[in-house]
């Protein structure tokens, strides 16, 4: 019996060209051979270039200083004597200002108008259509040269809004958003414990309702007295501890407004379009996502006689968060990736300062390159990695 | 034929009475307000917000845009009128928006090329055209390499257009279109090459597919203008443009790579294993079995990537080409335009010629969509 088999087994070897595995080996080392040529090439013309330009290569040019001044440098002590690493410094901390505020403002309104276009209400559906549909369709650096070319920037200045030696709380004109900048008084910092203590408590109330609802059934209101020991805990405090806090209003000179908060119209339009634009897209990703549960989950929850409010909460949400996570993960990195267009209206974000006046200045394209496009890598990556995480978290357990 | 019942002289009505009208609560304006206005005092609420945010935004964006908006003269009617629209700003400057510092003389090349593209998009977005394959291979194959013939010269005694008059509308195009043309191929090849069994098949596309996916458009371009003549020996220097339609194309390659594999992933398990069963090669299984399939079904998805790149095309202006945008952008700042109304008037112009090419891009991408899906839906 063995013997006929090995009989069988005389068929001639394969030529080397039949053997796939063989040939990948091949194709594989051929490939490895081309793009080590590719890179030597690469490498040894910049290297050439460099020379010929009479750069000298490495990270030494971040000591110096850079002498240009940055018209918003939130966190970051930033002077025109400060060298090329604050620069560095100011534009990460400026580009992921933008990335998270309009990550978490998109959100909120891509929900909503999603929600809206899936609305009862004739009207209301219509409206939100029309959003999506028109903001989808035009290019974003369009709507940001929009929001700052046409809107923000022919505002009235300061000096046609207010007199000399005004106290201004509040005013929008063509310098930004300009607020009384709140000051803390003694004492302040009890209304931050009370702050971080409701949030415990909260913690701690919802896993107690969550270990009673799973041994009684019966349901604990979690989200009405979180919110209101997160909002009214800190109350307390404030006024326990005397009211501590004042509002220092921008005071009106001859010529311009000189101190509160400021918020540059550079950054306002640029989050204004970002939000718009990317709210479109978490809409349309919201409604499928809502649209993809099957009928027959409501139905089920219905003849189960769950209220349609729970309904939505406990049974469609939870099933529509799968279909919506993945394509909102990518959506986010748009976003971050998008607010490199700051550079067309020269708000100071990485890209802006460090991709574009550091390279003009120092002539460091390679290095400053590698640390540009390393920061929005690694940003992609930390968004993917946290999305994937969550979304392995509410994913579909299956066999 | 009179009713029957008059002859019998019974009290049956053997006719029809005819039929009565709905009650007035379930048919009319009235009852159809009542069920999609107000069936609930939140959906009023939310009806009288909405009717107050229309009446607050599109009588006045039609007034500025039409009936008070300066159709005729020039410059001096707007600046008597510059609450509304400036129309002559747009009539007096379409050449430039559309085919940038093209020579007038020569502009005729670029018509043609249009009429063609034109031609050959309505001919492809009908499924009854004859012969409709050759007309898609036509469009991706000589098209591009004839257009930059024709658009380029220097040849058959056509006088050479540098690039760097190239601009406006044409220029978008010419950038999108050579961006998807040479994407496509590339991007299936990317597609293959991370589904491949190839250890370094796919860790070499998998590596180039996530970089491009993780830097911006801003950045490649930059790359292109700044570190591209770096890369290279010291006395070949490439053409902007070319630089930048080369970045351009590697974006949209990633993009596009990662659409095909959904595609690829899409088709099931056993047509690749009845195509290896049949003993064809790897090339030929993709080609005459899973490719046809695979792209079929990711047409709305390369249309969508085709829109978002179509959109992109105007970062060109951050390094400097005059596209569409870039065009208005600059004819803005012409001094002997400065009106109020004309900043606006531009902007509004470029957003409805994007709007219009690409909602119906997305109308087209969404009939293929409903199309292919023959599941059921409620």
């Amino acid at each position: 019996m063995s013997e006929s088999i090995n009989t069988q087994k005389e068929v001639p070897e394969l030529g080397f060209w039949r053997d796939p595995a063989k040939r990948a080996w091949v194709w594989q080392g051929l490939v490895i051979a081309a793009l080590a040529l590719l890179i030597y090439i690469v490498v040894d013309n910049t290297v050439t270039n460099m020379a010929a330009r009479g750069l000298a290569s490495g990270f030494g040019f971040l000591n110096t200083s850079s002498g240009f001044g940055i018209i918003t440098h939130p966190f970051v002590d930033y002077a025109e004597t400060s060298d090329y690493f604050t620069v560095f410094l100011v534009g990460l901390v400026n580009t992921l200002m933008v990335a998270i505020i309009g990550c978490i403002l998109a959100l909120a309104l891509g929900f909503v108008v999603g929600i809206a276009r899936l609305s009862s209400n004739w009207l209301v559906r219509k409206v939100a259509t029309f959003y999506v549909e028109l903001f989808r369709n035009l290019p974003l650096l369009l709507q940001i040269l929009f929001w700052y070319g046409a809107v923000l920037k022919p505002l009235p200045g300061p000096r046609e809004l207010h007199t000399a030696g005004d106290s201004v709380f509040f005013s929008v004109n063509n310098r930004g958003v300009i607020f009384a900048e709140p000051i803390t008084g003694d004492g302040f910092e009890m209304v931050w414990y009370a702050f971080f203590a409701a949030i415990v408590l909260t913690l701690i109330v919802r896993y107690f309702a969550r270990i009673r609802q799973m041994r009684t059934g019966a349901q604990f209101p979690v989200f009405l007295t979180g919110l209101g020991l997160i909002i009214g805990l800190p109350l307390i405090a404030f006024f326990a501890a005397g009211s501590p806090l004042s509002f220092a209003p921008a005071e009106m000179s001859r010529f311009a407004l000189s101190g509160g908060v400021t918020i540059i119209p550079e950054l306002v339009a640029l989050l204004f379009a970002l939000v718009i634009y990317t709210a479109a897209f978490i809409a349309e990703i919201v409604r499928a996502g809502i649209q993809a549960v099957s009928h027959g989950q409501t139905e089920a929850a219905s003849a189960l006689g769950i209220k349609p409010n729970h309904r939505m909460r406990l049974v469609v949400v939870p099933q529509a968060m799968r279909v919506i996570v993945p394509p909102l993960t990518s959506q986010f990195l748009n976003l971050t990736k998008n607010s490199s267009l700051a550079t067309a209206i020269a708000y100071p974000d990485l890209f802006a300062v460090f991709a574009g006046t550091t390279l003009n200045q120092t002539g460091q394209a390679v290095e400053i390159m590698a640390m540009t496009l390393g920061v929005y890598l690694t940003l992609s990556l930390l968004t993917s990695g946290f999305m994937n995480w969550y979304n392995s978290r509410i994913k579909l357990v299956e066999r | 034929m009179s009713n029957p019942s008059e002859h019998m002289g019974g009290i049956v009505n053997a006719g029809d009475l005819p039929d009565k009208p709905a009650p007035i609560s379930t048919e009319g304006p009235v009852a159809w307000m009542r069920d999609n206005l107000f069936s609930s005092p939140l959906n009023t609420l939310l009806s009288i917000l909405a009717l107050f945010l229309i009446v607050w935004t599109v009588p006045p964006a039609l007034n500025w845009l039409i009936f008070s908006a300066n159709w005729a003269g020039g410059a001096d009617a707007c600046r008597a009128n510059t609450g509304a629209a400036c129309w002559p700003f747009i009539t007096a400057r379409w050449e430039q928006f559309l085919y940038g510092f093209y020579p007038a003389p020569e502009r005729w090349r670029v018509d043609i090329i249009l009429i063609v593209l034109l031609v050959g998009i309505v001919l492809l977005a009908f499924e009854r055209t004859p012969l409709r394959k050759w007309i898609a291979l036509l469009m991706l194959v000589p098209f591009p390499i004839v257009s930059f013939i024709l658009l380029y010269g220097g040849m058959f005694g056509l006088p050479v257009v540098e690039t760097s008059r190239w601009g406006g509308f044409m220029l978008t195009l010419v950038i999108a279109l050579s961006g998807i043309v040479a994407s496509l191929p590339l991007g299936i090849v990317l597609a293959l090459g991370r589904r491949s069994t190839m250890p370094v098949m796919r860790m070499v596309c998998t590596i180039f597919i996530e970089f491009w996916r993780g830097i911006p458009l801003v950045a490649v371009l930059f790359m292109a203008s700044v570190m591209f003549p770096l890369f290279l020996p010291p006395d070949v220097s490439f053409d902007q443009l070319l630089r930048a339609v080369i970045g351009v194309a590697f974006f949209a390659s990633a993009y596009m790579a990662e659409v095909v594999r959904g595609g690829l992933q899409a088709i099931p398990k056993g047509q690749y294993e009845g195509a290896m069963a049949l003993g064809l090669p790897y090339w030929k299984m993709m080609r005459l079995i899973v490719l046809p399939q695979a792209l079929k079904i990711v047409i709305p998805g390369i249309v969508n990537t085709f829109i978002g790149l179509f959109k992109d095309t105007t970062l060109v202006l951050i390094i400097g080409l005059l596209d569409l945008l870039g065009i208005v952008q600059s004819a803005i700042n012409d001094p002997n335009w400065s009106i109020k109304s004309v900043p606006y008037t531009g902007y509004v112009f470029v957003a409805l010629v994007f709007w219009v090419c690409c909602y119906a891009m997305a109308r087209y991408s969404r009939y293929i969509e409903a199309k292919l899906h023959t599941g059921h839906k409620r």
